[in-house]
C-alpha cells in the first residue's frame, strides 16, 4: 500500500496531479490564491515550467495559473497515486 | 426555497424583493472577474472605446457609456473594475463595492446589475456572484463563451442554474454577439416589475473564499455543469510558444518582427502622407494673400503640424502590434517568460505588463501599475515606466535616423541598419530602466513580499472589431493632441520666431525673440553638438516629446535659408552625426512628456515623485547626450 505523500507544489514534477492539502502563507495572498481556487481539497495539475524554470504553471478549475516558485514551496500538495514528487 | 442545502449554518435567506411597481432605471452595472470578456462585451452594447485585454487588471479604470448598441440611450452602462470577489483586499474590489451601493462619489446607484461570467470553469466564477448577489440588486448572469463549452465538450444547464441562483441566467457570447437579446429583454422586466429580478435563494453569510467556493461547487453540482475538457490548442500552442528553447527564441523573434516591420512599412507610408499634406499645404496657400496670414499658417502652423502627423502611420502600425499581442493572450506567456529577468532587476513579472504598455504610452501603463500589490514595487514600477520607448519619442527617432542613417543592409539582408539603430535605441531605454529598478532595488526596496501570480488565459483570434476601436482610440488621441497642444505650441514658437515686428516688417529668424532665446541657452547645450534651434525643440517638448519635431518643421520653415528644403535636409546641413544621435540619446533618457508628470502626481498624491523622476531622467539624459557627442565627434 503507498503511503499518501504531501510535497510542496513547487517540488511536484511536471505532469503529476493531486489534491491541495494546505497553504502557508500571508493572509493578503492566500486570500488572493483562495480566489483563483488554491483551497485545500482543489485538485491540481502541474502543467509545465516557463523557460526559465520558474515561474511554473499550474492548472486547476480549468484554468491556468503561474507561480513563483517562492510562492509555491508554501502551498502543500497531496499527491495522486503514481505520481512521483 | 430549496431544502436540501446541508451547511444550513453558513447560509442566509436572500431578503424579498420589495414590492413591485415601476421603477425608472438609469444605471446599469458590468461586473465580473478578469478574463471573462467583459470588456468585449462593454463595447458591443456601448459600441465606445475601450481597451480588451487577456490579463488580469487592465480596466483599472471605470468607464462608462450610453447602451447605444442594443437602443437604449437612456441607460449608462458602469464598467467595473475585473474582481475575484467584492471583499476589500484590492483596490478594485473596493471601487466595484462602492459602486454597487452607490457609495461612489459621482457615480448614480447602479439599477440593476449584468454578471459576466466565463463558462468554460464556473466553479471558479460563480464565487464572485455569492457576493454579488448579496448586494440585492436584480441582477441578469451572463455566461460567457458559451459556444466554447459546447464545442469543448462540456454542458450547461441555464434553466436549472438559474433555479439555483434565483436570478435570470443567458448563454451568450460576448465576441461573436450572440445570445445578446436577453439583455434589452431583461432591462425592459426589470424596468417594468422590481421583483423580477430575483427570487429568494441561499447563499453563505461568512464571504470567505472557502465558503463561496464551497456554495460555488454545490450549485454547479446540483445544476449538473460539466465542466469542458483543457483548450486543446491553447495546450498545443504554449508546448511551443512556452518551450525552453523556442519559447525564449520566439519571444525576441516577435518584439524583433515588430520593430522591423514598423520601419519597413511605416516608413514608406509616412513618406507618402507627408508628401500628400505638402502638397496640399502648397495648393492652399495658393489660394492665401501673399502677406503675414500665408506666413503663419503655411510656414508656421502647417509646416508644424504637417511634421507630426506624418507619423501617424507608425504609430498606428505599432499600436496595431501591441493590440494583437495583448488580444490574443499572448502578452500573458511573455510575462511568464520575463519574469526570470524581472525578478533579477527586483520587479516581478507583473509589472512586465504595464512597462510593456510603456512601450506605447507611459501614461496608460503607470495607471495599470495599481494591479501590483505591493507599494514599493509599484512605485519602483512608476519610476521605470517613462524610460521604455514610448511612441511619442518615434517621431523624432525617425526623423534624426532617416536623415543620418544610411540604409544599409546587415547580415545578408536581414535587418536594416536603420532598424537596428531604431532597435538599439529601445534597447537603451530597457537599460535605462534596468539600471534605475536595480537602484532602486538595492536602496529603498527591501523585503518585498508581493508574489507573482498570473493567469494564463486561452488563446484567443484578435477580432477586427476590438483592434479597430483600439486603432481609432488612438488614432483619434493622437490627432487631438496634433490639434490642439501641438498646434498652440507650434503657434507660439511661429510667433516668437518672427517677432518683434519692426517697422512694419517681421523679425529675422535670430533677431527674433526665439532666436535670442536660444543663443542664450546655446552655450548649455553647445558640448551635446545641439545647436540653438534645437535648443529651443528641446525646451518646446517639455511639454510632449513629439513636439520637438513640430518646432523644428517650423523654426526651419521660418528661415529663409532652409525655407525650401525637407527637414530631413535641413537638418542633415545643420547638425553633425554626434550632435544628432546625441540628441536621440537625450530623448531616450529624458522626461519631457506633462502628461506623465501629471499621472505619476496623481497616482502617488504628492509632487515629490514627479519632481525626483524629472531632474532624475533630465540629468541622465544631459550627461548621455554629452557623452555620445563627445565620443562620436571624436570617433568620425
Amino acid at each position: 500500500m503507498q503511503a499518501i505523500e504531501i510535497t510542496a507544489l513547487s517540488d511536484a514534477r511536471v505532469g503529476s496531479t493531486g489534491v491541495l492539502d494546505s497553504i502557508d502563507l500571508p493572509d493578503e495572498v492566500s486570500h488572493y490564491l483562495a480566489h483563483l481556487g488554491f483551497l485545500p481539497g482543489a485538485s491540481v495539475e502541474v502543467l509545465r515550467r516557463a523557460p526559465a524554470g520558474d515561474p511554473t504553471v499550474y492548472r486547476l478549475d480549468g484554468v491556468e495559473v503561474g507561480l513563483r516558485n517562492e510562492t509555491a514551496q508554501h502551498i502543500y500538495l497531496k499527491l495522486s497515486m503514481g505520481a512521483g514528487a | 426555497m430549496s431544502c436540501h442545502v446541508p451547511v444550513q449554518d453558513v447560509l442566509e435567506v436572500f431578503p424579498p424583493p420589495p414590492p413591485g411597481g415601476k421603477v425608472k432605471l438609469r444605471t446599469v452595472a458590468l461586473i465580473g472577474p478578469p478574463n471573462c470578456g467583459k470588456s468585449t462585451l462593454f463595447n458591443r452594447l456601448t459600441g465606445m472605446r475601450q481597451k480588451v485585454a487577456n490579463y488580469p487588471g487592465v480596466t483599472v479604470e471605470h468607464h462608462s457609456g450610453k447602451m447605444k448598441s442594443i437602443g437604449r440611450n437612456d441607460l449608462t452602462l458602469i464598467d467595473l473594475p475585473g474582481i475575484y470577489s467584492l471583499s476589500t483586499y484590492s483596490e478594485d474590489a473596493r471601487v466595484a463595492v462602492d459602486v454597487l451601493t452607490g457609495k461612489m462619489p459621482g457615480v448614480p446607484k447602479p439599477d440593476c446589475v449584468l454578471l459576466v461570467l466565463d463558462a468554460t470553469h464556473m466553479n471558479r466564477q460563480l464565487m464572485l456572484a455569492a457576493p454579488v448577489f448579496s448586494i440585492g440588486l436584480p441582477t441578469l448572469v451572463l455566461l460567457n463563451m458559451g459556444d466554447q463549452v459546447a464545442a469543448r465538450g462540456g454542458s450547461i444547464d441555464t434553466l436549472a442554474l438559474a433555479k439555483e441562483l434565483g436570478h435570470p441566467v443567458a448563454l451568450i457570447s460576448a465576441a461573436q454577439g450572440t445570445g445578446l437579446d436577453v439583455i434589452p429583454d431583461f432591462l425592459m422586466r426589470t424596468g417594468e416589475k422590481r421583483d423580477e429580478g430575483s427570487r429568494p435563494v441561499q447563499l453563505p453569510i461568512l464571504q470567505s473564499a472557502a465558503s463561496c467556493r464551497t456554495w460555488a461547487t454545490q450549485v454547479t453540482a446540483r445544476s449538473k455543469y460539466q465542466a469542458p475538457s483543457a483548450p486543446i490548442w491553447t495546450r498545443r500552442l504554449d508546448s511551443v510558444l512556452l518551450h525552453r528553447m523556442w519559447g525564449p527564441v520566439i519571444f525576441l523573434a516577435v518584439v524583433f518582427a515588430v520593430f522591423q516591420v514598423v520601419f519597413t512599412i511605416g516608413q514608406p507610408l509616412s513618406e507618402g502622407l507627408g508628401d500628400v499634406l505638402t502638397r496640399l499645404g502648397a495648393f492652399v496657400a495658393q489660394a492665401l494673400p501673399d502677406n503675414w496670414m500665408r506666413a503663419l499658417l503655411r510656414d508656421g502652423l502647417w509646416n508644424g503640424v504637417q511634421s507630426v502627423l506624418v507619423f501617424l502611420p507608425q504609430i498606428l502600425l505599432l499600436f496595431l502590434f501591441i493590440g494583437v499581442l495583448e488580444d490574443s493572450g499572448y502578452l500573458a506567456r511573455a510575462a511568464l517568460i520575463a519574469d526570470r529577468l524581472m525578478r533579477v532587476i527586483g520587479l516581478n513579472g507583473k509589472a512586465f505588463i504595464p512597462l510593456l504598455s510603456a512601450y506605447a504610452c507611459a501614461v496608460p501603463a503607470i495607471m495599470a501599475t495599481r494591479t501590483i500589490e505591493n507599494k514599493r514595487e509599484r512605485l519602483a514600477t512608476i519610476l521605470v515606466a517613462p524610460f521604455m520607448t514610448c511612441s511619442a519619442r518615434l517621431p523624432i527617432y525617425t526623423l534624426i535616423i532617416a536623415a543620418f542613417i544610411p540604409n544599409h543592409a546587415l547580415l545578408g539582408g536581414f535587418i536594416g541598419l536603420r532598424a537596428t539603430v531604431m532597435l538599439g535605441l529601445y534597447g537603451l531605454g530597457f537599460l535605462a530602466a534596468l539600471v534605475t529598478a536595480k537602484l532602486l532595488n538595492s536602496r529603498v526596496m527591501k523585503a518585498s513580499t508581493a508574489p507573482f501570480i498570473l493567469e494564463l488565459p486561452q488563446y484567443r483570434w484578435p477580432t477586427v472589431r476590438s483592434l479597430t476601436l483600439r486603432l481609432y482610440d488612438r488614432g483619434k488621441l493622437f490627432l487631438k493632441k496634433a490639434g490642439t497642444v501641438i498646434l498652440a505650441v507650434t503657434f507660439l514658437v511661429w510667433l516668437f520666431s518672427v517677432l518683434p515686428v519692426h517697422g512694419g516688417q517681421f523679425s529675422a529668424l535670430t533677431d527674433s525673440v526665439i532666436g535670442h532665446l536660444g543663443h542664450f541657452i546655446e552655450p548649455v547645450i553647445r558640448p551635446l553638438g545641439f545647436n540653438w534651434k534645437i535648443g529651443i525643440g528641446l525646451l518646446s517638448s517639455i511639454v510632449a516629446r513629439e513636439v520637438i519635431v513640430g518646432t523644428l518643421g517650423t523654426l526651419y520653415g521660418v528661415d529663409p535659408a532652409t525655407h525650401a528644403q525637407s527637414l530631413q535636409a535641413a537638418l542633415r546641413h545643420d547638425m553633425t552625426l554626434g550632435g544628432a544621435i546625441a540628441l536621440v540619446v537625450f530623448f531616450a533618457f529624458a522626461m519631457q512628456c506633462t502628461s506623465t508628470l501629471a499621472v505619476v502626481r496623481r497616482e502617488t498624491n504628492s509632487w515629490k515623485l514627479p519632481a525626483l523622476q524629472f531632474t532624475y531622467m533630465t540629468v541622465v539624459a544631459y550627461v548621455a547626450a554629452l557623452v555620445t557627442n563627445q565620443v562620436i565627434s571624436r570617433l568620425f
